[in-house]
C-alpha cells in the first residue's frame, strides 16, 4: 500500500506537484495520467525519492520512506525507465541482476532469477542472457528494464511511459506480457503514460493531473461515465469519438455485398 | 659503437622503467582527482587551470627545475627522484582533463537508472560512470604515455639515466649515430607503449573483453620487466660504486672517464657513470654526495660558489683560495688540478681579425659596437662577463646564446663574429680561429681541478691517492689533442681516455 499525503514539489518559482494525496491499495495498479508538464513523472519519481519532495510526505506499507536511506529503498522497489537506462557496458544479465548484486545475493542464486525473469518476459534466456543490451531490438530492450525492475522481488513497482517509444503491435504484446505479469505476481504498482488507451487497458485506477493537481481519479468506467470537469471530459471524448468511427466503418461493412 | 650499443639494453630499461612508474603514479594521481572535482564543480575549474599552466612549462625547465626545489627540502636532487617527480607532474593533465570530461559525458539517464536500481554514490561511480568514461581516461593516459616517453629524455641532465644520454651525449661530442640511437630507440619505446594503451582503449569503447585482457597483460609484462630492472639495480647496490660525474661537453665526457679508469686501476673498486649533468647541478650532487667525483674549473668555482666578483691574476692564488674554501664549507678535497687552464676565451676567425688589426680585447672595442657576439647558455648571465663588459667597457650590436657544440660552427660560417670560446676546444686550432687576450685581466683563471666528496675521502682514501697522482698530467695542448680526437677524428670518450691511462 502506497499513500501520498499533500506531496508538494515546487522548483525556483514553478509549482510541478501541488498538494497531491493518493492512496494505491495492496495489488492495485494505480495510473498516473497526463500530458507533458501535468507532474505526473515528477510525484513518481518522488515515490522512489529521485526527487525529494518540498513538502507532504509519502508512506509505504504504513511506514515514511524517508526513515531509510534512498539506495536501499530503491532497491525493494522496482523502477521502469521511461529511456531504458539499460547499462550499455553490462550484459542483460548483469542488467537484471544488478539490484540483486548489490543485495549480495551469491551468483547462483542471481542466475536462476536472470533465467527465470527473461522467460517470465518471454525472451530466451540462453540466446540473449550474455548479449549486450544493444544488441536487443527495442522491444527486447524494454522486456529487460521490466525484467530488471522485477530482479530483486520487489512488492512495489514503479513504471515511467515504458512502452512509450515502441511500435503499435509491439507495445500491445509488451502491455499483454505485463498484464500477465502483474496479475501472477500480484504487484503494487503505479504506471505513468500520457496514454488514455493504455490506461484504460492497464489501470485498476487512474488518477489524471493536470498543471500539478490532480483533476479526478476513479475505475475507467468512472472515467468514461462521469468526467469530473471538462479537461477529463475532452480526454476520454477522444477515443470515445475514435471508437464511434471505426464502429461505424464496420458497420458500413457489413451492409455492403 | 658497439661500446655504447652495449649500453642500450640498460638505457632503454632504465627509460622504460621512469616512464611506467611515472605514468602509474601521475594516473594513480590524475584519475582520484578528476573523479573529485568532477563532484565538486567549483573545484573543476581552478584545478585544471593549474595542472595546465604546468603542462606549459617547458618539460626541460620543468626538470630542471626540480633540482633546486629537492635540494631546498634537503630530498635526493639529483637522479631518478627529480626526474619521477617532473615526469609525474607533467603526465597529470591529460589524464585529469579526460578523467573530467569522461565523467561528464555520462548519459544523465544512466545516471538515474543507476540511482534508481539502488546504487549508492560509491557504487554508481565504480559500476557504471567509471566504465562508461574508462575509454576516454585511458586516452588520456595514452596522450600522456608518448608524452612522458620523449620528456623522459630530458632527465639526463639532472642525472637520471634514459635514452636521452645517448642524445646530449652524441649531440656533444658530435656522434650523429649516438643521437640517431637515442632517438630510434626512444620512438620505437613510444610505439610499442602506445600501441598497448591504444589496444586496451580499443578493447575498452568496442567492448572487447579478450583485446583488453591481452592489452592489460602486456602493459603487466611490461612493468615486470621494469619491477626486475629496478629490484636488480636496488639489490646491485649493495656494493656502492664510485659516482663518477661528468657535465655536458666533450672535455668533461673524457675526463669522467679519466678519474673512474684512473681509480679502478690502481684501487679496483667499482665505478659508474653520472653524466650530462648541468654545471651547477654537478657542484651540488657532489656537495650533497650524490656523485663522489668529478672535474670542476677554479673559476667557476671562485665566482659561482665563492661568488666573488674580483679576479686575482694569480692562477696559483685562486687554487689556493678554492682548495681551502670548498674544504672548510663543504668538506670537499680537491685532489689534483690536471694541468690544464679550460678559460673562457672571446675567439673570433684568424682572416677577420688581422683585417681589424685586433690582438687583445681592448683592440676589439672600437669596432665590436657593429659586430655579434654568439656564447653558451650562460655565458651572458655569468659574472665574467658583466666583468669583461665592465672594464673594458665593451658592448656589442647583437648578442646571441646557442648550444656552445654549435658557436663554433656559427663563428666559422661568419653567422656571428665573435664567440665566448673554451681555451681547450679542438676547433680553435682547426677551424683557425684567433683567441683575443684578455689584457685587463677581467677573466680568472679556469684550472681544471678534479672535486672529491668528503665521504669520498672518508671511505676510501685510496680512490683520493689514486686522483692525485693526475696531478699536472694533462696541459692545454694535450687536452685539446683529446678534444679533437673526439670531435673530430669519431673516437670515443672512453678509447681515448683509455689511451691518455696507458701513457701515464
Amino acid at each position: 500500500m502506497i499513500e501520498l499525503d499533500k506531496l508538494t514539489k515546487r522548483y525556483a518559482g514553478t509549482i510541478a506537484v501541488d498538494g497531491v494525496s493518493l492512496r494505491v491499495e495492496e495489488g492495485e495498479l494505480l495510473v498516473l495520467l497526463g500530458g507533458s508538464g501535468s507532474g505526473k513523472t515528477t510525484t513518481l519519481k518522488m515515490v522512489n525519492r529521485l526527487i525529494e519532495p518540498t513538502s507532504g510526505a509519502i508512506r509505504i506499507g504504513g511506514k515514511d520512506i524517508t526513515g531509510e536511506p534512498p539506495h536501499a529503498l530503491r532497491r525493494r522497489i522496482g523502477y521502469v525507465f521511461q529511456r531504458l537506462g539499460l547499462f550499455p557496458h553490462l550484459t542483460v544479465a548483469e542488467n537484471i541482476g544488478v539490484t540483486p548484486s548489490l543485495l549480495g545475493w551469491d551468483a547462483a542464486r542471481i542466475r536462476a532469477r536472470v533465467d527465470a525473469l527473461l522467460e517470465l518476459c518471454e525472451l530466451d534466456p540462453a540466446a540473449v542472457r550474455d548479449r549486450r543490451p544493444e544488441e536487443l531490438s527495442g522491444g527486447q530492450q524494454q522486456r529487460v528494464g521490466v525484467a530488471r525492475a522485477l530482479a530483486a522481488e520487489p512488492r512495489v513497482m514503479l513504471l515511467d511511459e515504458p512502452f512509450g517509444a515502441l511500435d503499435p503491435l509491439t507495445r500491445d504484446r509488451l502491455q499483454q506480457s505485463f498484464l500477465a505479469i502483474r496479475r501472477r505476481l500480484g504487484l503494487t504498482a503505479i504506471f505513468v503514460t500520457h496514454d488514455l488507451v493504455e490506461a484504460l487497458l492497464l489501470g485498476d485506477r487512474i488518477a489524471v493531473m493536470q498543471g500539478g493537481r490532480l483533476a479526478q481519479v476513479g475505475t475507467p468506467r468512472e472515467l468514461m461515465t462521469a468526467p469530473a470537469d471538462e479537461y477529463v471530459a475532452q480526454l476520454v471524448g477522444t477515443p470515445k469519438r475514435q471508437a464511434a468511427v471505426i464502429d461505424s466503418l464496420l458497420r458500413e461493412g457489413e451492409r455492403r455485398p | 659503437m658497439n661500446e655504447q650499443l652495449a649500453l642500450l639494453a640498460g638505457r632503454l630499461l632504465a627509460h622504460l622503467e621512469l616512464t611506467l612508474v611515472a605514468l602509474l603514479v601521475g594516473t594513480g594521481v590524475s584519475v582520484p582527482l578528476g573523479v573529485l572535482i568532477s563532484r565538486t564543480r567549483r573545484l573543476a575549474q581552478p584545478v585544471l587551470a593549474v595542472a595546465g599552466v604546468i603542462q606549459t612549462v617547458p618539460s626541460l625547465a620543468l626538470l630542471a627545475f626540480m633540482v633546486p626545489a629537492l635540494a631546498a627540502i634537503g630530498a635526493p636532487s639529483i637522479g631518478t627522484l627529480p626526474a619521477l617527480i617532473g615526469l609525474v607532474l607533467y603526465s597529470v593533465f591529460p589524464v585529469l582533463q579526460n578523467t573530467v570530461v569522461g565523467l561528464s559525458s555520462v548519459d544523465p539517464a544512466l545516471i538515474e537508472a543507476a540511482e534508481g536500481v539502488g546504487m549508492t554514490p560509491g557504487q554508481r561511480l565504480r559500476r557504471v560512470e567509471l566504465p562508461l568514461a574508462m575509454p576516454v581516461i585511458v586516452a588520456g593516459i595514452r596522450t600522456a604515455t608518448v608524452w612522458t616517453v620523449g620528456t623522459a629524455t630530458l632527465s639526463t641532465p639532472i642525472g637520471a639515466e634514459s635514452l636521452g644520454n645517448y642524445i646530449f651525449s652524441g649531440l656533444q661530442t658530435r656522434n650523429t649515430t649516438d643521437v640517431l640511437v637515442g632517438c630510434v630507440a626512444a620512438a620505437a619505446l613510444a610505439l610499442v607503449l602506445d600501441g598497448t594503451v591504444r589496444a586496451l582503449e580499443i578493447g575498452l569503447r568496442r567492448r572487447r573483453r579478450g583485446l583488453v585482457a591481452a592489452a592489460i597483460g602486456a602493459l603487466a609484462l611490461l612493468y615486470a620487466i621494469a619491477a626486475v630492472g629496478f629490484a636488480r639495480g636496488a639489490l646491485g647496490g649493495g656494493a656502492r660504486r664510485i659516482a663518477v660525474g661528468s657535465k655536458t661537453f666533450t672535455e668533461q665526457y673524457i675526463l669522467g672517464r679519466v678519474l673512474a679508469g684512473k681509480i679502478e686501476r690502481d684501487t679496483g673498486l667499482p665505478t659508474e657513470a653520472v653524466e650530462s649533468l648541468g654545471s651547477m647541478v654537478a657542484f651540488d650532487a657532489l656537495r650533497t654526495g650524490q656523485i663522489d667525483v668529478y672535474v670542476d674549473y677554479s673559476g667557476t668555482l671562485w665566482v659561482a660558489v665563492m661568488k666573488r666578483s674580483d679576479a686575482p691574476a694569480d692562477r696559483a692564488e685562486v687554487l689556493r683560495g678554492v682548495k681551502e674554501h670548498l674544504l672548510e664549507e663543504h668538506g670537499i678535497v680537491v685532489a689534483a688540478a690536471l694541468g690544464f687552464e679550460n678559460t673562457y676565451a672571446l675567439a673570433m676567425r684568424r682572416e677577420h681579425a688581422e683585417r681589424l688589426g685586433a690582438r687583445t680585447l681592448s683592440d676589439l672595442v672600437p669596432a665590436a659596437r657593429s659586430m655579434s657576439i654568439g656564447a653558451d647558455y650562460e655565458f651572458f648571465q655569468r659574472a665574467e662577463w658583466k666583468t669583461v663588459e665592465q672594464r673594458y667597457g665593451i658592448a656589442f650590436a647583437k648578442q646571441r646564446s646557442m648550444d656552445p657544440s654549435l658557436m663554433y660552427e656559427a663563428v666559422r660560417a661568419g653567422e656571428v663574429d665573435v664567440i665566448s670560446a673554451f681555451s681547450t676546444d679542438g676547433r680553435i686550432v682547426s677551424f683557425d680561429l684567433r683567441v683575443l687576450e684578455d689584457d685587463r685581466r677581467a677573466i680568472p683563471p679556469y684550472d681544471a681541478v678534479v672535486l672529491a666528496s668528503a665521504r669520498l675521502a672518508r671511505e676510501h682514501p685510496e680512490a683520493i691517492e689514486a686522483l692525485r697522482g693526475l696531478e699536472g698530467k694533462i696541459d692545454a695542448e694535450r687536452m685539446r689533442e683529446l678534444n679533437v680526437a673526439v670531435d673530430e677524428q669519431g673516437k670515443s670518450p672512453a678509447e681515448v681516455a683509455e689511451a691518455l691511462l696507458r701513457g701515464l
